[in-house]
């Protein structure tokens, strides 16, 4: 129950969101004429995103400058806390559509195209060869192609994210006992963990398509493993873009040992990253 | 602009002129905004609707050619339930579950803000893809593939559109949990919140549970269009079940997502009417957790035709039938809480009474719909558009009215008329049932949906079906002039226009609601 001793703070009226509502109007009809290859569309999708990082730097900008003039109490940041929990949350159910369409595939789909169970006369009539071993590109693409394994970046990769969940936790002890440039270091470790991850990510990629022939068009195989661990590196990039703005606050004085929720949601953030690449690791990479 | 900031930085004062809407914080002006944009949509997807209804007013084909009479048939559908009925709902929210729960304001009021100015976004995207090459998306508002990997721009735009209005009902549902759960007054606890506020908690956790799986959903669905992806492509390990298996996910408890809410406005309008306590409150709770709950086990009674394992069958046949359980709690509780009351019928209460009864219509004939071997008989007919419009109809739509009628004094502080609510509710009530309960026996005999022409036997029901459209349409007409002479000359309501209303807006606030309520949180006792 809370029990507010202050007033909740109710920000005043603000252009912000209009904004980025103005960039997804440009965004919506950019992306909508770029995929069609129609004119126009790529100047409208910048135009957008332009101003949707403007609408972004000023938003957060805006907040934190509240944040540093303390309007912010107990009761708020509570707010914060349930606000991002949720959002987190939403973001997992993001993935599980991904992981679902990965496991429905592999349980059922595939295997009804091998002639398993209720799929025996679409095998006989369609694809009487396909054998629905996995990896697959799927009964009616001829396409041959090597699939990633698990061995060699991958794993690298989630050592690098492991350990940088351990030093985004070391940096948050450190601000915790108030002590600022162990703060700093061990976040500069954590962003430079970051974007190894995802040099390697780009190195895979590469690796991919140029010598293993395992492209966002091999079938099943190369949707699931493109469209999971592409949206993973999104989040990456993303939640690395957000460390790169924690260290930048922390190397200006901001967060108190007792008061910073700005550091813990970005590590809330970054542990969720982390956790959903362990699924990935297994699922996509492993079994 | 003409607002102060106090030490605490709370904002004081009325901003004006276009700022105050477009930059609005205030949980109110919001509401209203989401309000008005529900009640624009609900007469752009009618319009679509009444085109579709003159098509079917006889057999041959009069007005439309097929592709454009399907793409009237999907925006009418995708308007309906993402631009009228659930921005609606939030609109009631941001009034309501604030005042309810001696809240200063929404939790995130940028936020807030933002939720809303999204929906004209993603509104200019569904409605500007009539006007682009190759039309609106006319695959249905399901919008299966492959006929959605099939079409043009407009199912692009469409599936931007979907975007965008996910990102506004996750946003506007983080909120909402945010504020019931953090900014409750002292006193208010958990089972001492009125019902609308349960109804709604319960609703935002379905909204952040699928409103994400129908976002991965139409990103498939976009890859395969444009980037060679073979989710629902079998010639690449794929299947365009699954996508109906991701979509229902999402689709079903979104049926949830609009229903919930409705259960919670007539909660609270049948007591105030009866005179008399919520019977059963508890019980009340655990049902809507309980229905909230199974709404995520039964998706695929949505697709017992496409194919499925006969164990899968058996499954969501029985896991279907069981949410009329809960839901049998709940009308048992709206009628225990009439039995002997000292009920009156005024506009508000008629719309309540109004939806139990077709609402438990439409509930029956969806047990109907459960039952395997008759959903094979009855899927893609006209007696399913029958049933989701009782429950849509007849059960959203009508507590929404009731909603509006019963708040519009709190909100405005002006009453509406009366008889003309009455004549509303009456014509409502009467045009509804001639559309679509022949719709019913239409389905029976074959009819299919989504099909501009159609066979001779079928013209009676037909005609009497879109007279009874265009009777409903025009009806609607008159809730608009309703709410514009109560604005305008309507007079004054006082503090407690219902004698029987509990909830702290009623209790501790005056009429019309202030522009900031609660601003020192209130101390509940009950």
């Amino acid at each position: 129950m809370s029990q507010a001793t202050e007033h909740y703070y109710v920000p005043a009226p603000s252009k912000w969101p209009i904004i980025g509502s103005t960039a997804l109007v440009f965004m919506g009809f950019g992306a909508a004429l770029t995929m069609n290859k129609l004119p126009l569309g790529y100047s409208l999708l910048g135009i957008g995103f332009a101003i949707l990082v403007f609408m972004l730097f000023g938003w957060f900008g805006e907040v934190i400058r509240e944040s540093q003039k303390g309007v912010y109490h107990a009761q708020e940041d509570r707010s914060f806390r349930w606000g991002m929990t949720w959002f987190i949350f939403s973001e997992v159910m993001f993935f599980a559509a991904f992981f679902g369409a990965l496991f429905y595939m592999r349980t059922f789909s595939i295997p009804w195209l091998a002639g398993e169970g209720v799929g025996g006369v679409d095998h006989a009539l369609l694809w009487p060869d396909f054998t629905g071993d996995w990896p697959t590109a799927g009964p009616g693409f001829a396409d041959n192609f090597t699939p990633m394994g698990a061995w060699g970046i991958p794993a690298i990769n989630t050592l690098l994210l492991l350990t940088s969940g351990v030093t985004i936790t070391l940096a948050h002890w450190a601000l915790q006992k108030n002590d600022r440039s162990g703060l700093k270091l061990w976040m500069l470790a954590t962003i430079a963990l970051g974007v190894t991850f995802l040099g390697f990510q780009i190195y895979e990629y590469g690796h991919a398509y140029a010598d293993l022939n395992l492209k966002l068009t091999s079938g099943a195989y190369g949707s699931t493993f493109y469209m999971l661990t592409g949206f993973h590196g999104f989040h990456v990039t993303l939640g690395t873009i957000m460390l790169i703005v924690i260290y930048f606050r922390s190397a200006a004085g901001h967060f108190k040992p007792e008061h910073h929720f700005g550091f813990e949601g970005v590590a809330w953030y970054w542990h969720f990253v982390d956790v959903v690449w362990l699924g990935l690791f297994i699922f996509v990479y492993l079994v | 602009m003409a607002v102060v900031q106090d030490v605490h930085g709370h904002v004081h004062g009325h901003p004006t002129g276009i700022m105050r809407w477009i930059g609005a914080t205030n949980h109110k002006d919001i509401g209203t905004m989401y309000l008005c944009f529900s009640l624009t949509m609900l007469f752009i997807g009618g319009f679509l609707i009444m085109g579709v209804r003159a098509e079917l007013f006889m057999p041959g084909m009069q007005i439309f050619e097929p592709e454009v009479f399907n793409s009237f048939t999907t925006l009418h559908g995708l308007i309906m339930v993402f631009g009228a009925i659930m921005p609606a709902f939030v609109g009631f929210a941001n009034w309501q579950v604030p005042m309810m729960i001696g809240a200063p304001d929404m939790a995130f009021a940028r936020m807030n803000n933002w939720s809303f100015w999204l929906l004209p976004v993603a509104a200019s995207l569904l409605i500007g893809s009539f006007f682009v090459p190759g039309g609106a998306a006319a695959g249905g508002w399901t919008f299966y593939p492959p006929l959605s990997t099939q079409g043009g721009l407009g199912v692009d735009m469409m599936i931007f559109a979907i975007h965008i209005l996910g990102a506004s009902s996750i946003m506007g549902a983080i909120n909402i949990i945010t504020t019931i759960l953090n900014m409750r007054a002292p006193g208010m606890t958990l089972m001492k919140m009125p019902m609308f506020v349960w109804t709604w908690l319960i609703t935002a956790y379905l909204l952040v549970l699928v409103m994400p799986v129908l976002a991965g959903t139409v990103t498939m669905l976009l890859t395969d269009r444009h980037f060679g992806t073979s989710f629902f492509n079998a010639a690449g390990g794929g299947d365009p079940v699954l996508f109906q298996h991701v979509f229902w996910f999402f689709g079903h408890p979104e049926v949830y997502i609009m229903i919930l809410p409705s259960f919670g406005i007539v909660s609270e309008v049948i007591p105030t009417f009866a005179r008399k306590p919520l019977f059963g409150y508890s019980s009340m709770v655990y049902a809507t957790a309980s229905i909230a709950i199974l709404s995520c086990i039964v998706w695929a009674h949505h697709m017992f035709s496409v194919g499925m394992p006969a164990a899968g069958q058996l499954f969501f046949m029985y896991a279907t039938m069981l949410i009329a359980v809960p839901t049998g709690v709940k009308v048992f509780n709206w009628t225990a809480t009439m039995w002997r009351g000292s009920m009156t019928f005024e506009t508000p209460m008629l719309f309540a009474i109004g939806f139990i009864l077709l609402f438990v219509i439409g509930g029956f004939s969806g047990v109907v719909c459960a039952l395997v071997p008759v959903d094979i008989q009855v899927q893609d007919t006209y007696y399913v558009i029958a049933h989701f419009h009782y429950v849509l109809v007849s059960g959203s739509l009508f507590s929404l009215f009731a909603g509006a009628y019963y708040w519009l004094p709190k909100w405005s502080g002006r009453m509406y008329d009366e008889t003309l609510g009455k004549w509303h509710f009456w014509l409502s009530m009467v045009f509804f049932n001639l559309t679509f309960f022949v719709q019913h026996f239409l389905g029976l005999a074959g009819m299919p949906r989504r099909i501009p022409d159609y066979a001779l036997q079928f013209a009676d029901f037909n005609m009497i079906s879109s007279i009874g459209a265009f009777g409903f349409g025009l009806a609607q007409l008159l809730f608009v002039y309703i709410v514009i002479k109560c604005l305008r000359s309507g007079e004054k309501a006082p503090d407690m226009p219902w004698d029987g209303a509990k909830t702290l807006e009623w209790t501790h606030l005056p009429t019309p609601a202030p522009y900031h309520s609660f601003e020192t949180p209130p101390v509940v006792k009950f």
